[in-house]
C-alpha cells in the first residue's frame, strides 16, 4: 500500500506531541526555535522582562551593565527604560519585594529567574507563557494547562486577551476537493474569549522575544562560547597535521 | 654548552636518580610495539587527570564552600569572573572525558586480559584509583549546591543506612542530621584535597607496578621472552620517543571531541550538567525524578533492579568489588581475547554493550520495562564473572602466537 503525502504528515504531525511528551512535560510543548544572534529580538525580550516580570522575579545573578553590552543597549537608554528604582549601571538585577509578602501573597515566592531557561528549558516556558486560562476557582482567577494550580496570576492577560479552556471548532487540515479548512469540533482546547491588545500571533511573537531572552539570560557566555569554540576546533586540526606527520616520522623504521 | 649540561646533569644523577629514572620510565622503558586504538585511554585519563587538578585548582580561587553562598559562587564564576565559564566548562566536561577515558582503559584490559598474571597489582591499583574517582565525582557534583547535587547526595548517602548502625553512619558522613553545609564543607574539604592527593598517589604505585613487570599488548604474548644481544625486547620500542609522539596524535583527536562537547554541549544533553541542577538546593522540595550522571548510571540501574533495598545496596557493591577479584576469576590460559574460544570472545562484546545499556538505564526513569531490562542486564553483568573461571572447563583456547603480531 502506497501512503499519501499528505497520510505521512499526518502520521508525523502525530507523531510529534509525543516525543515531545516523552521529554518529562505531562502536555505537549510547543517548539522555540531559540535564537541568540537575533539581537533586536532579546532587546524586545528584555523590555517585555523589565516591564512585566521584574515587579515579582528577580535575575540576581546577572548585571545591568552585562546586558547592555551584550544586547547592544547604549547606557543611557538603558538606564531609563529597563532599570528601575535607585539601581546603578553595574547593579546585580535585585528585585525590591520582600520574600515574607510575596509568599503570603502568591503562596509560593516568585522564583528568580536567572537561570529558569536552562532548568525548565525553552520549549516549557514559550508554552507555559501562552497556556493560561480563565479558572474562577483559583484565587487569581486564572489557572495553567502547563503548570497546574501554578500561584502566578497572568501578568500578560492584557496583552493576550482573555483565553479559555473548552469546547472549540478547531481547523484540521484542509479538504482536498474545495480547498476549504475542516473545522472539527474539539474539547479541551484553549482558545481567547475576549481579544487583547495584541493579536494571537503578535502576543505569540512577544513570548517568543521574552523566552529568547530568559535562554540569553541563563547563560550569557552561550554566542562567545560557539564563536571561540570554531577556532579552537580550527587550531586543533592545524595542530594535527604535524603532529601526524611528526608520529609518521618517528614510526617509519618500525616494522 | 652541552659539556656544561653534562656536568651539571653528571653533579645531580649523583645526588637524585633523574637521568636514572628518566631513563627506567621513558627512553630506556620498552614497550610493545604494536599497541592499538585502545591503548590511548591510559595516558588519556592521566591527560583529563591533570585538567581536573589544574582548573579545579583556579575554581576553588571563586567557589565559596558554604550553603548559603556555594550556588551564587558557581554563577559567579559563570559570569563574572574572566574566563570562568571556560574553566567550569573544563572541569565539569571534563569530569565526563575521565569518565570515559577510564571505563574504556578498564575495557582494554578485560579484552586483552591485561589483569592476569604478573600484572595482577596493577588492576588492584586501578581499581583503586577508579573508586577514589567514583567518590571524587560524587563529592564534587555536591558543591554546586543545585538541587541535583543535594538530593543526589540524600540518595547516595541513603545507601549507608542499611548498614548496622546505619544511622549513626548516615549521620556521622553528612556530619548533621541531614544533608546541610557541614556535609558541602566536609565533601568540598575531601574533594579538592584529601582524595585528589589519594588519586595521584595510586597512580604513581599504578605506573610503578606497569613498569616493573611492562605492558601487556593486543596479543597478550611476553614480548621479554625474545631478547636481541643488548637485551633488548625484540617486539618492544622505547616509550620515548616512539609512545609520547603517537600519543600525542591520540591526544589531539581526543582534545577535538572533548572541544566539541565543551564548546557546543556543555550540558552533555542534561546526562553531565542535570537541567534540575541549575536550581538552588532545597531541602522541601524533592525533584519529579532523581538521577545520577551518567557515569554512575550502571551501578545505579543495578541498585533499582533490586526489589529489595538491603540486597539491592548489596548488589551495587558487589558489582563494584567483583571487579577487584577479576585476575583470579579469570583461568584462561591465554591472556588476549583473540585467542580465547567463540562463547568468550562474544560474551566479552556483549558484556562491554551490556555495561554502555546498564549506564544508560540508570539515568532513566524506572519504568516497569526498563527495570525488567535493567534486571536482565544485571544478570548478564555478573554472569560474566560467573563464567569466567568455568569456561576453560569447556571451551578450547587458539594457539597464541610466539612474537607480537600486526603493529606498524
Amino acid at each position: 500500500m502506497k501512503l499519501g503525502m499528505k497520510k505521512i504528515f499526518a502520521l508525523v504531525a502525530a507523531f510529534v506531541p509525543a516525543l515531545a511528551l516523552a521529554a518529562g512535560s505531562s502536555v505537549p510543548l510547543d517548539e522555540h526555535l531559540t535564537d541568540l544572534h537575533d539581537t533586536a529580538s532579546l532587546q524586545r525580550g528584555a523590555q517585555t522582562f523589565a516591564n512585566y516580570c521584574m515587579g515579582c522575579h528577580s535575575m540576581e545573578h546577572a548585571r545591568y551593565n552585562r546586558v547592555a553590552k551584550d544586547l547592544d543597549i547604549p547606557e543611557e537608554l538603558m538606564m531609563e527604560n529597563l532599570v528601575f528604582a535607585d539601581k546603578k549601571f553595574g547593579d546585580k538585577m535585585t528585585i525590591a519585594m520582600d520574600q515574607v509578602d510575596s509568599k503570603r501573597w502568591f503562596g509560593a515566592t516568585p522564583p528568580d529567574l536567572t537561570l529558569v531557561a536552562r532548568v525548565r528549558r525553552p520549549d516549557w516556558l514559550y508554552t507555559y507563557l501562552r497556556s493560561f486560562y480563565e479558572d474562577d476557582s483559583r484565587p487569581w482567577g486564572v489557572n495553567n494547562v502547563v503548570f497546574k494550580d501554578v500561584g502566578m496570576p497572568h501578568v500578560l492577560a492584557e496583552l493576550q486577551g482573555n483565553q479559555v479552556l473548552g469546547t472549540a471548532l478547531v481547523e484540521e487540515g484542509f479538504d482536498t476537493l474545495t480547498g476549504q479548512p475542516i473545522m472539527v469540533e474539539k474539547e479541551h482546547v484553549l482558545y481567547i474569549e475576549e481579544e487583547g491588545t495584541l493579536s494571537a500571533d503578535e502576543y505569540d511573537k512577544l513570548v517568543y522575544d521574552l523566552v529568547n531572552f530568559m535562554v540569553y539570560m541563563a547563560e550569557p557566555i552561550a554566542v562567545e562560547r560557539e564563536r571561540l569554540g570554531w577556532w579552537v576546533l580550527l587550531f586543533l586540526a592545524i595542530f594535527f597535521v604535524p603532529v601526524y606527520f611528526l608520529n609518521k616520522e618517528f614510526w617509519r623504521d618500525i616494522k | 654548552m652541552s659539556q656544561n649540561t653534562n656536568k651539571i646533569m653528571a653533579w645531580i644523577d649523583d645526588r637524585l636518580p633523574v637521568t636514572q629514572t628518566y631513563e627506567k620510565h621513558m627512553s630506556k622503558y620498552y614497550a610493545p610495539k604494536n599497541f592499538n586504538f585502545w591503548y590511548f585511554f591510559g595516558v588519556l585519563s592521566m591527560l583529563m587527570l591533570v585538567n581536573q587538578i589544574l582548573t579545579g585548582i583556579w575554581l576553588t580561587m571563586q567557589f565559596t564552600p558554604s550553603a548559603e553562598a556555594a550556588f551564587a559562587s558557581v554563577e559567579y564564576i559563570m559570569r563574572d569572573v574572566e574566563w570562568g565559564w571556560l574553566i567550569r566548562y573544563m572541569h565539569s566536561t571534563g569530569a565526563t572525558f575521565f569518565f570515559v577515558a577510564v571505563y574504556l582503559h578498564m575495557m582494554r584490559a578485560i579484552l586483552y586480559g591485561s589483569y592476569q598474571k604478573p600484572r595482577e597489582l596493577i588492576w588492584i591499583f586501578g581499581m583503586l584509583i577508579y573508586l577514589a574517582l567514583m567518590a571524587e565525582a560524587f563529592m564534587g557534583y555536591v558543591l554546586p549546591w543545585g538541587q541535583m547535587s543535594y538530593w543526589g547526595a540524600q540518595v547516595i548517602i541513603s545507601l549507608f543506612s542499611v548498614m548496622p548502625y546505619g544511622d549513626l553512619l548516615t549521620e556521622w558522613i553528612r556530619g548533621d542530621f541531614l544533608i546541610s553545609g557541614a556535609t558541602l564543607n566536609r565533601f568540598f574539604a575531601l574533594h579538592v584535597v584529601a582524595v585528589p592527593l589519594v588519586i595521584v598517589a595510586l597512580v604513581v604505585m599504578h605506573l610503578l607496578a606497569l613498569h616493573e613487570v611492562g605492558s601487556n599488548n593486543p596479543d597478550g604474548v611476553d614480548i621479554k621472552k625474545h631478547k636481541d644481544e643488548n637485551g633488548k625486547p625484540l617486539d618492544g620500542i622505547p616509550f620515548h620517543p616512539y609512545y609520547t609522539v603517537h600519543d600525542l596524535v591520540g591526544i589531539v583527536v581526543f582534545l577535538m571531541v572533548f572541544c566539541t562537547v565543551l564548546f557546543f554541549f556543555p550540558e552533555g544533553n542534561g546526562f553531565m550538567l542535570e537541567y534540575a541542577n541549575f536550581e538552588p538546593a532545597n531541602g522541601l522540595k524533592t525533584p519529579e525524578h532523581i538521577a545520577p550522571v551518567w557515569y554512575f548510571g550502571a551501578f545505579y540501574a543495578i541498585l533499582r533492579a533490586v526489589p529489595d533495598k538491603l540486597l539491592g545496596v548489596i548488589a551495587m557493591g558487589a558489582a563494584i568489588a567483583v571487579l577487584f577479584v577479576l585476575p583470579w576469576l579469570d583461568r584462561s590460559p591465554v591472556r588476549s581475547w583473540r585467542y580465547k574460544g567463540i562463547v568468550s570472545r562474544i560474551y566479552i562484546v556483549i558484556f562491554g554493550f551490556n555495561f554502555a545499556l546498564l549506564t544508560w538505564l540508570g539515568t532513566q526513569p524506572a519504568t516497569e520495562l526498563l527495570t525488567l531490562i535493567a534486571q536482565i542486564a544485571s544478570v548478564i553483568y555478573f554472569g560474566y564473572f560467573v563464567f569466567l573461571p568455568l569456561a576453560p572447563k569447556f571451551e578450547k583456547t587458539k594457539p597464541v602466537p610466539e612474537r607480537v603480531t600486526g603493529g606498524h
